[in-house]
């Protein structure tokens, strides 16, 4: 460590190994039922117990070779590309707007931009339920799309938000000064300034889409989303099918969010070496 | 108009709100002039230029360039680049592509909006930072980066913002002839924004004063620096000793001033306007004009009874602080020699004076 010289000073190895200690057992407590269910999906026994049995891809097979799941899957993959761009290009307004104009009741603006994700997801998704069923729009995929897209926009409209807050506000103005019309300052200017946010709240909110069950639950009808179908599995028999299906839930989640935080991080941007050795 | 006037600004004002950022504003800018507007923070300087650039429409009156006006017109459509006090430049860009960015946005074809970038970039002497991240750059090569993406576009005029108020003062110098070199050299129109009286004046043909939204005065730098038009010029320029009190007459060429601090007198020759009786004004006096002495000197001077309050060596010069008989803290700039047979030590009493010639006179408002 490069900073040991200065860490040193007041620093107990006992304190050390105790901080170490409790983020370990946190992680381990947060990630235990997750790794449970990754190492059983992977176990050739009928029933989670130990010890365990053979490593064995059964279960994958048996998940992979049922068309309920591929079409679940394939409602779940079409539904959250689609509320990712959607959500993104509709928080990427609201943030852009919050960003551009000081206009009366702005706060009441704000605050209702961001509320939907406050709403506990059950009363959201009876709300959509009846909503949508009077509209004639519930039971399909589309009302999955809007539904999703309610829960998801706030999210993405926060993270653009913040990375807008980031800019210099005289770099808008300096494009229109050099000739930019306002559009396209926008395309010049605003967009590849918060690409990495824009990319990252496309990833999250396919990701929270990919995972929703609650409103999905309520409002997809014939047209099953993946976790929608999980708990028909679970309701009919327990079977280390689900352990399968939960891995490959979580690695394509995950996947997801770590895209999303390499982008928003900016560990994905050139290493940029400081200015001090110049001029 | 003249034919050689660029831009004119006829009865402009600007209000936000309530607020009066500036008040009824006529001047003219010329071709080719180098234009400081100075002033302290909030006297609407930078609302002056960003009304020239665009970013804010004036609620009253007409700007026009080269004899058009431009109310209407909106900032992409004038070809007013300006360099701002952030530098503005693109973080997501490198260098060339920030130089190329106006030519860009003008459909100017890849190939010669590259030569032109490149150009620039030869001309400001920063060819081997062209893919360089602008957060690899240090203050002076950023500066130069802005410059060269405003000037690219070979405008008419420049609008430059406080742009070197981020550098160190070193750097601040030698940016300083580099603006004051290429500005001689395009021929092109500079308006300088800056609150720094050594920027402005080392570098202007023209300064504008301004202050609290109105300007004070219009001059080339010599002008205002030795006849301060009000008494907040001669203030805010701060190199003058300055008696306010009440003419008292006016006789024979010399007009007597009554101040706390005494009668006194100065030539009528060159003034402005007629003085009367009973007009209250303020006497304003060089501190580098202003001599000193033991024994009161006789012919066409003021003397003024002082006592030595404290001195100041910078240089070449120094500045000796002296307190008149009422109390009022005044002080002379000399050089060494001149003061070399003074016996100068706290608590000294001393002879301030000067010529009835060097005094100018400043009336109230």
């Amino acid at each position: 460590m490069s900073d040991k010289d200065t860490a040193s000073i007041n620093r107990n190895r006992a304190v050390d190994v105790a901080l170490l200690a409790y983020i370990v057992l946190s992680y381990a407590f947060v990630f235990a039922p997750i790794a449970a269910s990754f190492v059983f999906s992977f176990n050739s026994d009928r029933f989670p117990s130990i010890p365990l049995g053979q490593f064995s891809l059964e279960w994958y097979r048996a998940v992979a070779s049922d068309p309920l799941v591929w079409q679940g899957l394939r409602n779940t993959l079409f539904v959250g590309v689609i509320v990712g761009v959607v959500a993104t290009a509709l928080g990427f307004g609201a943030a852009y707007t919050d960003f551009r104009y000081r206009f009366f009741g702005k706060q009441v603006y704000l605050a209702l931009a961001l509320l939907p994700p406050t709403i506990p997801v059950v009363i959201l998704g009876l709300a959509m339920l009846a909503y949508l069923s009077r509209i004639n729009l519930s039971g399909n995929a589309l009302s999955v799309i809007i539904a999703h897209v309610v829960i998801c926009a706030p999210f993405a409209m926060a993270i653009i938000r913040l990375r807008l807050s980031q800019m210099d506000p005289d770099l808008e103005a300096a494009a229109w000064n050099l000739g930019a019309s306002e559009w396209a300052a926008m395309r010049h200017v605003i967009i590849p300034f918060a690409k990495p946010a824009i990319f990252g709240a496309l990833f999250i909110t396919m990701a929270v889409s990919f995972d929703e069950f609650a409103i999905a639950w309520f409002v997809s009808g014939l047209n099953e989303t993946l976790p929608v179908k999980v708990l028909g599995f679970l309701q009919g028999q327990v079977s280390p099918r689900i352990n399968a299906i939960g891995t490959f839930v979580f690695v394509t989640s995950m996947t997801l969010v770590i895209l999303a935080q390499i982008l928003l991080t900016g560990r994905g941007a050139k290493a940029r070496p400081g200015a001090d050795e110049q001029e | 108009m003249k034919n050689d006037t660029l831009v004119s600004f006829e009865g402009v004002v600007k209000r936000f709100g309530e607020f009066v950022a500036v008040q009824r504003m006529d001047f003219e800018i010329g071709k080719g002039e180098f234009l400081a507007i100075m002033g302290s923070s909030g006297c609407g300087k930078t609302t002056t230029l960003r009304m020239l650039a665009g970013l804010e429409a004036p609620s009253e009156g007409v700007i026009r360039l080269s004899g058009k006006p431009i109310n209407d017109l909106p900032t992409w459509s004038r070809d007013t680049p300006m360099v701002w006090q952030s530098l503005a430049l693109f973080p997501f860009l490198n260098v060339i592509e920030n130089v190329e960015f106006a030519l860009k946005m003008r459909g100017v074809g890849k190939a010669e909006r590259r030569r032109k970038a490149e150009q620039w970039l030869d001309r400001m002497q920063i060819t081997e930072f062209a893919s360089r991240n602008i957060s690899q750059l240090s203050g002076g090569q950023r500066q130069r980066v802005a410059l060269a993406r405003s000037l690219v576009v070979e405008p008419e005029i420049l609008l430059l913002d406080e742009p070197l108020s981020a550098l160190d003062a070193a750097l601040k110098v030698r940016m300083q002839s580099v603006l004051k070199n290429l500005q001689r050299e395009t021929g092109i129109t500079f308006v300088y924004v800056t609150h720094s009286q050594s920027e402005a004046f080392s570098m202007a043909d023209r300064v504008v004063i301004m202050s609290r939204g109105k300007i004070e005065q219009i001059g080339t730098p010599k002008e205002i620096y030795r006849t301060p038009r009000t008494r907040f010029v001669a203030g805010f320029l701060g190199s003058s000793n300055m008696f306010t009190g009440k003419v008292s007459g006016s006789d024979g060429g010399v007009v007597t001033l009554d101040t706390p601090a005494g009668a006194l007198r100065l030539s009528a020759a060159g003034m402005p306007q007629p003085v009367a009786a009973g007009q209250t004004a303020t006497l304003t006096v060089l501190d580098t004009k202003t001599d000193l002495a033991v024994t009161p000197p006789s012919g066409r001077v003021n003397t003024l009874p002082v006592r030595m309050i404290g001195e100041e060596f910078i240089g070449a010069t120094a500045t000796i602080y002296l307190e008149t008989a009422d109390g009022q803290e005044i002080r002379i700039q000399k050089s060494h020699e001149d003061l070399a047979n003074l016996p100068l030590q706290i608590g000294q009493e001393l002879v301030a004076h000067w010529s009835y010639e060097d005094g100018h006179l400043v009336m109230e408002e």
